[in-house]
């Protein structure tokens, strides 16, 4: 049951973007596209995963006053890992997220988890509640993806739907990730209102 | 000269750090619920930029890329500029204690402010010289701070307002934010840039 519960807490009641605010950049910033949406969270779940991995099972030979730093190079080793690894095979994909992908390693959901929970937690439980947490930011990074892209260049994973002259290009324009995301977060407090 | 002033007017204005490149946005909408907050937090980024994007030029240039290991960037960046926040501290604190305390607890929150570090790999991808990334830094902050202190003066007045029951709190604010990005989207183009 526990194990569950880790694994199923950064999805919904958790979810780091749309409930804890957190993790906001790279989500607004490459959600112009679902391949974009999708390819930026791959990237972050690896290094969430393989970071709290590592770290729980560092977390009793680390020192306490300088866990901080040594959180952020284990998480900037992976960082780098998968920063060079999407050069070499993915090359269109990491021209179209840039600089987001070197801005992982301060993505405060990888920091965040890391000390809030693997370090506090044996290794199975840290990875499963990785794979939560990515997930979680996976679905809302996802479906802010493909609302933009279908508003506003009328495709779906680059298949185009309906003529695109008849799309609102502002939704892949920055103020299109504001209002989306805006809308989804009233929603969210709309769904949960009426649930209890 | 006139590129410098491209070049600042560019990171100032149309490529604005918060409202079209969405870095930092944590802050942008952490802080920014009161006046006094936001600007303490712009006078912090702009004096810890400055100095943390010369730190890492120098680093990259004459220490990464000589001996190789320009793949260590990352890391190395990262680690210079919280330990550079953590040499700042000190030394405003026991220089400068009127300063150190405008930006209070500001200071310390810089190294996650993502911000720092990405106009550190920026100015590296766009093969900026040294002034060049200077300018370009100064640039970068004072949008930031525009943006900030524009954007708590709008959520003081919306914290005021009749807003529908589901938008309250941070719905609303992306609205605003949205608005002031699409305003921001005007000075595309602007200067033949």
């Amino acid at each position: 049951m526990s194990v569950w519960q880790d694994f199923n807490r950064g999805i919904v009641s958790e979810n780091p973007v749309l409930r804890l605010m957190i993790g906001l950049c790279p989500t607004l910033a490459v959600s112009t596209s679902a391949v974009n949406a999708l390819g930026m969270a791959a990237a972050t779940s690896f290094v969430l995963i393989f970071s709290n991995l590592v770290v729980a099972l560092i977390r009793k030979i680390v020192p306490d006053q300088i866990r901080i730093p040594i959180f952020i190079i284990v998480i900037s080793t992976f960082v780098t890992i998968i920063d060079y690894v999407m050069q070499a095979y993915t090359p269109d994909l990491h021209r179209a997220l840039g600089v987001f992908i070197p801005l992982i390693v301060v993505n405060c959901i990888i920091l965040g988890r890391a000390e809030a929970f693997a370090y506090k937690n044996p290794v199975l439980a840290s990875t499963l509640d990785g794979i939560g947490m990515s997930l979680g930011f996976t679905l809302a990074l996802l479906t802010i993806g493909v609302i933009r892209e279908l508003l506003g260049a009328g495709a779906i994973f680059g298949v185009s739907l309906y003529n695109p002259a008849v799309a609102a290009t502002i939704m892949v324009l920055p103020p299109g990730a504001f209002i989306t995301i805006g809308f989804l977060m009233a929603l969210l407090n709309k769904w949960e209102n009426k649930v209890q | 000269m006139t590129e410098l002033l491209g070049i600042f007017f560019a990171a100032f204005l149309i490529n604005n750090i918060l409202l079209i490149r969405f870095i930092a946005l944590c802050s942008f909408f952490g802080v920014s619920t009161k006046l006094e907050t936001s600007l303490g937090m712009s006078s912090a980024v702009i004096f810890v930029m400055t100095i943390s994007s010369a730190v890492s030029w120098v680093a990259y240039h004459s220490v990464l890329v000589p001996f190789h290991l320009e793949f260590l960037r990352t890391a190395v960046f990262i680690l210079t500029i919280a330990s550079l926040v953590q040499l700042e501290e000190l030394y405003l604190k026991k220089m400068i204690p009127s300063l150190y305390r405008a930006m209070g607890i500001y200071l310390p929150l810089i190294t996650t402010n993502c911000a720092i570090l990405a106009v550190a790999f920026l100015a590296i991808d766009y093969k900026y010289s040294f002034i060049q990334s200077l300018v370009y830094s100064l640039g970068v902050s004072g949008g930031y701070s525009l943006a900030i202190i524009l954007f708590a003066y709008l959520r003081e007045r919306t914290a005021l307002a009749p807003v529908p029951k589901w938008f309250q709190g941070y719905p609303i604010a992306f609205m605003t934010a949205a608005l002031m990005s699409l305003a921001f989207l005007g000075f595309t183009r602007m200067f033949g840039l």
